[in-house]
């Protein structure tokens, strides 16, 4: 069980050494982000740019452009909020090979409260064109996304999370930008899951199986491009969908499936997530209570829409 | 004078107690930043600001930018001494379903006009209202605290561009010197000296204080005020966590909040017995 930001560190500095061309941004809070294990071991390809994320992004362009692989980070509503025209643009306009790897992303980052809570980053990335956008639900997910997102050529939006998660993936999970994984089988609904709301709907499916419900677990590690493929299936064979995230209902991943399905193959729907309203301060475990993010909700939605499809 | 000096000296100590027993009781917080900035602080709501805790919402209330958001502890146990709320919420900092958020919310609040945290648009704000009072003809002054670290933010500067153009002086900034801010020093970070010449550079009238200097503080807010034609930056040099040996001038104390052992400490060295 550790961070996704704790694999984070341990991944880019592994990379770092592998490749030469990749550095790493932050604006001053590479302790919390953890590019701070990529500085030390290699202070000249760190640059900390202070507090100021708009520079961060567009110097991270102009590394890319003169051949550097650069890692930015900060916390993701500082990342994704005061960067996103630059991102928009000097990114992603230009495909620009330039990874923002936001950590702190969602309600988990507890009592700095709604300020500090991004709600809305996975929905405001996703609307940029040639973005990719990716949301681990464990550490070894992680790792193997950091590597997969160096290796391919143009701008990633990865938001990670400040708490320790439980594991979904055994070590050395290999994983592939746009693939979703069936975490668990199942044929009466599919809770489709990204970031930590996985682990949570694996609990849900063990728990509606000694109910008699038999329910799929589709992670989606990357939100953007969507794995239209194992979404159509998944509502072709259930014929119920049920969404998490630890973000907004608008927008996210509930969002992006509603879109896809709505048009391609209408299918009883639910979304689990933030009901459009900020965050506020509280201890993660809490907020994830109080916002229903957790395999309570899970079981009662899935019991509700499993009784609608009859 | 000098019984005025030393009466906000006094209220300026049971604030820190004030902030240093929050901090240890919500355990999550800043308290090197509060630390630092509490004397301001002080100054502005128990000398100079027009301000009102019976009637919070007072049309004639000059109008405190805690640009700096994280140093909330500071703002919160100031208005609670002056009465906008009972000081026992404090106990309730950062607790889910309190006011008191990490971060100032406005929403919630009593006295809080603005919602800061996320660095560097809070000097924008206060302009904004000191535009607005100057377009109704309105004598309220906006006062508005930042950090040194903040001012890394091009948003501080484009907001110094404007103040100075709209020759704002019925705005007064005080930047909270403390040197430091999360990964380290300033200077080494990313260096933003010399931050009087800067100001100076976008029209600004400057005055560079002891920022715990509570003669230095009340004196420069009145020239502030006397000065016309110009926004004023104060920038006050001070020590981060000051007051408390144990956290002043470290880094590592910005978010972390005093322990066990270290409460009795942090206490008797504010000159507190109980
Ligand atoms: C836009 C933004 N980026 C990053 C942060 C995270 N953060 C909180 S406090 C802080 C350091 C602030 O340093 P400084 O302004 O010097 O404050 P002080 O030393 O007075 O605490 C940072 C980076 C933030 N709150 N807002
Ligand atoms: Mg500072």
């Amino acid at each position: 069980m550790i961070a996704t930001r704790d694999a984070y560190g341990e991944a880019l500095a592994e990379l770092g050494g592998e490749n030469d061309k990749i550095v790493a941004l932050d604006a001053d809070l590479s302790g919390s982000t953890k590019t701070g294990v990529f500085a030390k071991k290699f202070p000249n390809r760190f640059f900390n740019m202070g507090i100021a994320e708009a520079n961060m992004v567009g110097t991270a362009a102009g590394l890319a452009s003169v051949g550097k692989i650069p890692f930015l980070s900060t916390f993701a509503i500082f990342a994704a909020g005061r960067g996103w025209e630059q991102i928009r643009q000097s990114l992603a306009y230009p495909k620009a090979n330039v990874k923002v790897v936001a950590t702190h992303g969602g309600v988990t980052v507890g009592e700095d409260g709604g300020s500090h809570q991004s709600v809305e980053d996975i929905a405001i990335m996703r609307a940029i064109p040639n973005m990719t956008v990716i949301v681990p639900a464990d550490g070894e997910e992680t790792k193997g996304a950091i590597r997969a997102v160096a290796a391919y050529k143009g701008p990633v939006y990865v938001r990670l999370g400040r708490n320790k998660v439980a594991n979904v993936f055994p070590a050395g999970h290999k994983f592939e930008i746009g693939k979703g994984n069936v975490v668990v089988e199942g044929k009466d609904l599919t809770f489709i899951t990204t970031g930590l709301m996985t682990a949570q709907a694996v609990i849900a499916a063990e728990k509606l199986k000694e109910e008699g419900i038999s329910a799929r677990v589709l992670h989606l590690g990357t939100i953007k491009p969507l794995d239209k493929e194992l979404v159509l299936k998944a509502a072709q064979e259930t014929g119920a969908i049920v969404t998490a995230e630890e973000h907004s209902v608008v927008g996210g991943l509930g969002g992006a499936v509603a879109e896809f399905l709505g048009e391609e193959c209408p299918t009883l729907m639910k979304r689990v997530g933030i009901y459009d309203r900020f965050g506020l301060s509280g201890k993660s475990d809490e907020l994830l209570k109080y916002f229903g993010l957790n395999a309570e909700t899970l079981i009662e939605q899935a019991r509700e829409i499993v009784s609608r499809k009859k | 004078m000098k019984e005025k000096i030393a009466d906000l000296e006094e209220k300026a100590r049971r604030l820190r107690v004030a902030i240093v027993k929050t901090l240890h009781k919500s355990q999550s917080g800043h308290t090197g930043g509060s630390l630092s900035a509490i004397d301001m602080v002080c100054a502005l709501y128990f000398h100079k600001m027009r301000h009102n805790p019976q009637d919070p919402s007072w049309e004639g209330r000059d109008r405190f930018v805690l640009s700096k958001g994280h140093a909330a502890p500071a703002l919160y146990v100031t208005l609670a001494e002056c009465g906008y709320f009972p000081s026992e919420d404090l106990m309730m900092l950062r607790r889910l379903g309190s006011h008191l958020q990490g971060h100032p919310d406005s929403k919630g609040t009593p006295g809080v006009d603005v919602c800061t945290g996320s660095l560097g648009q809070g000097l924008s704000m206060a302009n904004g209202m000191a535009l607005g009072f100057k377009l109704d003809g309105k004598d309220n002054r906006v006062y508005a605290v930042l950090g040194d670290g903040e001012l890394q933010e091009g948003q501080i500067w484009e907001a110094a561009m404007a103040a100075g153009h709209y020759k704002s002086d019925n705005l007064c900034a005080l930047i909270d010197s403390n040197g430091l801010q999360i990964d380290g020093d300033v200077s080494k970070v990313m260096n933003v000296a010399s931050i009087g010449d800067k100001f100076k550079a976008f029209g600004w009238n400057v005055i560079e204080i002891d920022g715990h200097d509570m003669g230095q503080i009340i004196s420069a807010l009145d020239q502030a005020e006397a000065h016309k034609g110009a926004p004023t930056a104060i920038v006050a040099k001070t020590v981060k966590g000051k007051g408390v040996h144990l956290f002043e001038n470290k880094a590592s104390y910005h978010g972390v909040t005093p322990n066990d052992e270290e409460l009795p400490e942090a206490l008797r060295c504010l000159g507190c017995c109980d």
